[in-house]
């Protein structure tokens, strides 16, 4: 719970800040362990911005890049999405919960002013 | 999804909601995820003033938060800075984020909304401006289910 700020969170967070990167992610949802050429294949950007692109992922943590020959293929890895989801379910849950006794101490308050008459 | 927001209904007219979220009395009252009273709390609300909320959660661990009210406009709205502390010091200097609480009446009582924007500030503004949430709520349904 303490440990919520951490610093790969943060960069999880920004590298899926970025819509080509978001786009990506969305192809090796539907096809894993392409190869980076097949992947470069749709954008409008050429391969040494779609290599940045992908360090970027994988600094993240967000892929995995294997090597077969000349070919290198990337897979998704769905640790740290798991790991930010979680720290902001912590939250929520957090919060919720207390809420829930800040509505029963308030309501009681509310209560005893209105039998004070006030 | 970089900040968390919920809103609650709450039968208590503004003023009496906004002492027990402002006042140390009020915040030793609910303040923690378990059902545990909190082991201290203080608050000094006013703008620049500071607060302090120790609590114990289930599995017996101690947890200390802090902050300092950035924001006061009684019985409506508060602002605050928080961080995990630990022994008064930040345990990381950087990780500040901000809570808003919003106080609206309703005919019920009191309509509380409750905003915990919970990453860096840099990095919050950049990935909002982007816009990943949906991106990252459409990986999370689908991660959730592995």
């Amino acid at each position: 719970m303490v440990n919520y700020g951490d610093q790969h969170l943060d960069r999880v967070f920004a590298a899926l800040g970025d819509p080509t990167r978001r786009a990506i992610l969305a192809r090796l949802e539907r096809e894993d362990g392409l190869s980076v050429s097949a992947l470069a294949e749709p954008f409008a950007i050429k391969l040494p911005a779609v290599m940045k692109h992908l360090d970027v992922l994988s600094e993240a943590g967000l892929i995995n890049r294997s090597k077969t020959g000349r070919t290198v293929t990337v897979e998704i890895s769905t640790d740290p999405i798991r790991k930010a989801m979680n720290w902001l379910r912590r939250y929520e849950r957090f919060w919720t919960s207390s809420l829930d006794r800040l509505a029963t101490y308030a309501e009681s308050k509310e209560a005893e002013a209105r039998r004070k008459g006030k | 999804m970089t900040s968390i927001a919920l809103v609650r209904r709450i039968a208590a007219r503004p003023a009496i909601l906004f002492e027990a979220l402002t006042t140390s009395e009020g915040i030793a009252s609910w303040w923690g995820p378990d059902d545990l009273p909190v082991v201290s709390a203080q608050a000094d609300p006013r703008v620049g003033g500071h607060f302090q909320v120790r609590f114990r959660t289930r599995d017996g661990q101690e947890h200390e938060c802090a902050g300092q009210f950035l924001e006061i406009v009684r019985p409506e709205r508060i602002v605050m800075s928080w961080q995990w502390t630990s022994g008064g010091e930040p345990v990381e200097r950087e990780s500040v984020s901000r809570l808003e609480l919003h106080l609206r009446p309703i005919e019920t009582g009191t309509e509380l909304t409750l905003v915990h924007a919970a990453l860096r500030d840099e990095v919050s503004a950049r990935s909002h401006e982007r816009g990943w949430e949906g991106a990252l709520d459409k990986l999370a349904r689908k991660f959730a289910t592995h």
